[in-house]
């Protein structure tokens, strides 16, 4: 295959409530914009109700055969089940992402991945709103492995959420800026990646 | 509305009823059922500004009863249901097809038998395509795999539907009405579509007009079979549409529709990247099944995997297809997890040393 062939995939995984489809939606949504093929493919139904919620994210520059992913390219992990779960399917060298308010870095148990890990909640919480940690994982997530440009990100904001949301569009704004911040202040050697 | 190119990210269930309202259909008759309600909740509200009705009936036969009353108007109509649903609807659809009325019934199929589950399955794939009702019947069917094609095969199924006064049946599944994807909302070019002249439109000035599937006098019925007879064997001649995918130097091909021609896709990719030759076979149509293509590829390739999201239904029609030669394998999964690539990929390497290739 060519080289210039453009091809990831992650799943977005935590509990019901954390926000983890909207943190799925924006990406898809972001990568569409900027002119990727994306598929969005979430659990639904009763998985969602107090359980684990998550969804998968396919971004390439070709058309997107399967939507069901076994060993995703990175892992947003929110809480622990979830590392569980999905975090040895993740494919080596690939990233884990993970939510260390909530989940012990111990618990990861992969040697062959990057691991990066975000206190969400804390952040979100010392920023007075802990409604957004997922807003915050959101902007350190694309900050690291710059999948889409913050801005289209942005951009995608009222088009992803209803309308009766857009009053509290900059306040998400606000909280992904965090999650950037809080990647550029701890990745010092990123471009050397 | 909105008919501007720019893609949005929809559901294809959201797509399903884009295509309906783009096609014209301005009445809808529902009862809620997972995993198809993003389509009565799409249109409970955006047909009324435009003029239509939705109604939640108090049931699925219900809502066939109100669909098949009007379709008889010449209406642009459509139901939704999931496959319990659709089983209770049946009686309705075998009525319509006697009757010759267009309608459009969509099945975002979940897992059976009974009740069973909210997950993806292709457990209906008989039901549809074999009639499902009493008597003896077709209803089109197109099983779409991409959330464009959702949009695009609703839109023909309005389309066909008053082509041949038959009721066709999107057959999509749990997977592919919550999956989203970009949607391109551009109508389809028009079909050149016969008058209904033979709606219930008020006789006045006219003969009136009769639509009905009891015909008891000598001779009557056994005409109306063959006339139906004949409809469906134009259906075979005209409607046959199916995808073809590197089938050109493939040792094996893989036969799969709707949501597991997405999974074989990739299945196909990572082969290739290995230098295994496979290609993939996805019919669009159900019925009329795309008997001839698959049969003059077998004329050249001789192994043939069925995948499934079931135990084997689709099978049968590939069987009936390919050339008595030819080596039809299957590998299906009642509903739970999905299949991956990956779990197709090592199954489909066991036959394809059977090819002779490997």
């Amino acid at each position: 295959m060519p080289s210039n062939h453009f091809y990831y995939d992650l799943i977005i995984a935590g509990f019901g409530g954390q926000g983890v489809l909207a943190i799925g939606n924006l990406i898809a949504y972001a990568a569409m914009k900027e002119g990727r093929h994306v598929t969005y493919l979430p659990t639904y139904g009763v998985e969602m109700r107090g359980g684990t919620a998550n969804c998968t994210v396919v971004i390439s520059s070709k058309e997107i055969g399967s939507p069901i992913i076994y060993r995703p390219h990175a892992l947003i992990s929110m809480n622990l089940p979830s590392l569980l779960k999905y975090g040895p399917r993740v494919l080596p060298k690939g990233l884990i992402f993970l939510n260390s308010s909530l989940i012990d870095l111990r618990e990861v148990n992969r040697q062959d991945v990057e691991v990066f890990p975000v206190p969400v909640n804390d952040l979100a919480i010392e920023n007075g709103n802990p409604r957004f940690a997922n807003m915050i994982a959101l902007g350190a997530f694309i900050e690291k492995t710059k999948l889409v440009e913050l801005f289209t990100i942005y951009e995608s904001l009222e088009k992803v959420f209803d309308e009766r949301h857009h009053r509290h569009i900059p306040e998400n704004i606000r909280a992904i800026q965090i999650g950037v911040e809080y990647t550029k202040r701890f990745t010092p050697f990123r471009e050397e990646k | 509305m909105d008919q501007s190119c720019e893609k949005v990210l929809v559901r294809g269930n959201e797509a399903i009823a884009m295509g309906a309202i783009d096609a014209g259909c301005r009445l809808f008759f529902g009862y809620p059922i997972t995993p198809q309600n993003e389509i009565p909740e799409y249109l409970s509200k955006h047909l009324p500004p435009l003029g239509g009705e939705f109604i939640q009936a108090e049931s699925e036969i219900a809502s066939i009863n109100l669909l098949l009353g009007a379709s008889a108007t010449g209406s642009r109509a459509m139901t939704s249901s999931s496959s319990p649903g659709i089983s209770l609807m049946q009686e309705g659809i075998s009525y319509m097809a006697g009757s010759e009325l267009p309608a459009v019934i969509i099945n975002i199929s979940r897992s059976g038998p009974g009740l069973g589950g909210i997950s993806a399955s292709q457990g209906d794939y008989f039901q549809a395509t074999r009639g499902g009702g009493h008597g003896d019947y077709r209803v089109l069917v197109l099983a779409p795999s991409t959330v464009q094609e959702m949009y695009e095969l609703t839109y023909l199924a309005f389309d066909l539907a008053e082509k041949y006064r038959n009721p066709v049946m999107i057959l999509g599944d749990a997977l592919l009405g919550q999956m989203k994807e970009p949607l391109i909302r551009k109508k389809p070019p028009p079909m050149d579509l016969p008058p209904k002249d033979w709606a219930l439109t008020g006789a006045k000035g006219r003969k009136p007009n009769r639509i009905k599937s009891l015909y008891l006098q000598e001779g009557e019925l056994t005409e109306h079979n063959w006339k139906l007879y004949k409809k469906y064997e134009r259906m075979k001649q005209e409607e046959i549409r199916f995808e073809v995918i590197e089938t050109e130097d493939a040792h094996l091909i893989i036969v799969a529709f709707g949501s597991m021609a997405r999974v074989a896709r990739s299945v196909v990719e990572m082969a290739r990247r290995e230098g295994v030759k496979v290609g993939l076979f996805r019919p669009i149509t159900l019925f009329p099944y795309p008997e001839k293509p698959l049969r003059e590829i077998s004329r050249r390739v001789k192994h043939f995997l069925t995948v499934e999201l079931n135990t084997g239904q689709m099978l049968e029609d590939v069987r009936l297809s390919v050339e008595r030669d030819a080596e039809v394998y299957f590998y299906g999964k009642p509903p739970g997890a999905l299949p991956t690539p990956e779990e197709i990929l090592e199954q489909l390497k066991k036959y394809y040393g059977r090819s002779g290739s490997a």
